[in-house]
This record gives C-alpha cells, structure tokens and sequence, in this order.
C-alpha cells in the first residue's frame, strides 16, 4: 500500500491521456501544478508542453530549463506549486524506466499515463525515493470536482 | 562575496527546509561546492557518482544560464542569485 496519496478530478486526468493521444506515437509532457497540505497533494492545473526531444520522440522526452522556469512562474502567478510532471509510454506500461529514474528528484509527482495503439490505458503515480534507487508507487485518488483554477 | 543559492522546491527536505541560502563564492562552482558542504544530503540529487553535475542539472546566474557563460568557472558578484533548476527528460528505455 502507497503512504502517498495523489489527487486528481477526473476531468484533468481525462486532459493528460487526451494529451497522450494527441501526441501518439510520441511522447507527451507536461507540468502538474496543484497544492500540498500536510502530506495530501491535489493536482489544481495542468500546463502542457512540447516535448523537446525531436530526435526520438517515440521513447524519449524533454523539458527545457527555460520551460520549466516558465512552468514555475505560472505555478506562482495562481497561487499553487509546481508538483510534478506527466508524460506518456506509447505502447509501454505505465511504469517509470530506468532512464526515468536517472533524470529524476524526489518529492516531485510522475505520472505516467500508458497509451496502447492511440488508446490511453492505465495511469499510475511514482515518487522517487531519498535513495535515488527506486520510485514509489503514488495512489492517484480520482475526485468528482473539476479543477478549481 | 555573499551570493544567494535559490533552492529548488524537491530538494528543500534536504537543506534544512529553506527556500535560499546566503554563502560565501566568488564562482558557480565554489558556490555549489560550499552548498553541497553544508547541506550533504543535496549532493546525490545534484551530482552523479563520477563527481559531475547529473546531466539533467542547470545552474542559472541571475536570469542567465552557465552553459553559455563559464559554466562553474562563471564569475560571481555581490549579491547575485544562484538557481538550480532541472530539465526533466525520461521515457521508454528501447
């Protein structure tokens, strides 16, 4: 059992695998932005990026310093903070790579979201650990309400 | 001279839970060197296991980014802002 906790209406969860199928067979990405409290974390707002990795697109993706700047500016610019990132696996499971993990913090939220020919599937939450060895399972509880922002 | 090294949210637990620390650098890399000092739980989450800054790794001056200045040679002045600030890069291993 998960000790962390994800909240997301299902209305910005629809955002991230329609995101997803967008984007197939590329990956997509994007930045999470939402609020913390004494350890419940609730996603608040999405903001979409483009993936930087022209060369492989299929298996890889990328957020630019500057994008992740400007990522942190509009997490303030409305009062919340930048939580973490989503991005897709094109016919993969959902599951953070080994290369996922090398490109990794801790604290962040990574929410990968499994789209199986163009379909979007399962989509599931990680955490990096201290230790940098492996993720944590994140449990993404689905709220009712839409997004407050 | 006395610099501010703006630290990114993730990485507060390790640091004492501050947003910025005032350090003593007269360059990036003195700067970052004396940060990982005095906080050294930072140093895996910034620096791979060969001592290099993990790839994924930016260092800003100010507004300006160290790639296209003199990377940890870059020069600091009195009250500048030191930012780290990741890319974030991941997808499929094939």
């Amino acid at each position: 059992m998960s000790d962390f906790v994800l909240k997301i209406s299902q209305e910005l969860a629809g955002k991230i695998r329609a995101h997803g199928v967008q984007t197939y067979p590329h990956e997509c990405c994007g930045a999470i932005l939402g609020r913390e409290s004494e350890g419940a974390r609730e996603v608040l707002g999405l903001m979409p990026l483009a993936n930087r990795r022209d060369d492989s697109p299929r298996n890889r993706f990328e957020v630019t310093p500057d994008d992740v700047r400007l990522a942190e500016k509009s997490a303030r610019d409305q009062n919340l903070e930048l939580i973490g990132w989503y991005h897709s696996h094109p016919d993969a499971p959902a599951r953070p790579s080994e290369f996922d993990r090398e490109h990794a913090w801790p604290w962040y939220s990574y929410i990968i979201v499994s789209v199986q020919s163009g379909q979007p599937r399962d989509m599931n939450s990680w955490r990096l650990r201290d230790d940098r060895c492996a993720y944590d399972s994140e449990a993404i509880e689905s709220t009712a309400r839409s997004a407050s922002i | 001279m006395a610099v501010k090294v703006i630290i990114p949210t993730p990485l507060r637990a390790y640091a004492d839970k501050q947003e910025s620390v005032q350090l003593q650098a007269s360059n990036v890399g003195e700067a970052m060197q004396a940060l990982t000092a005095r906080f050294k739980e930072l140093k895996k989450h910034l620096y791979s296991d060969d001592g290099r800054l993990r790839s994924f790794v930016n260092v800003y001056v100010n507004d300006e980014d160290i790639r296209y200045m003199q990377k940890d040679q870059t020069p600091l002045r009195e009250g500048d802002t030191v930012s780290i600030v990741p890319s974030i890069a991941g997808g499929l291993q094939q």
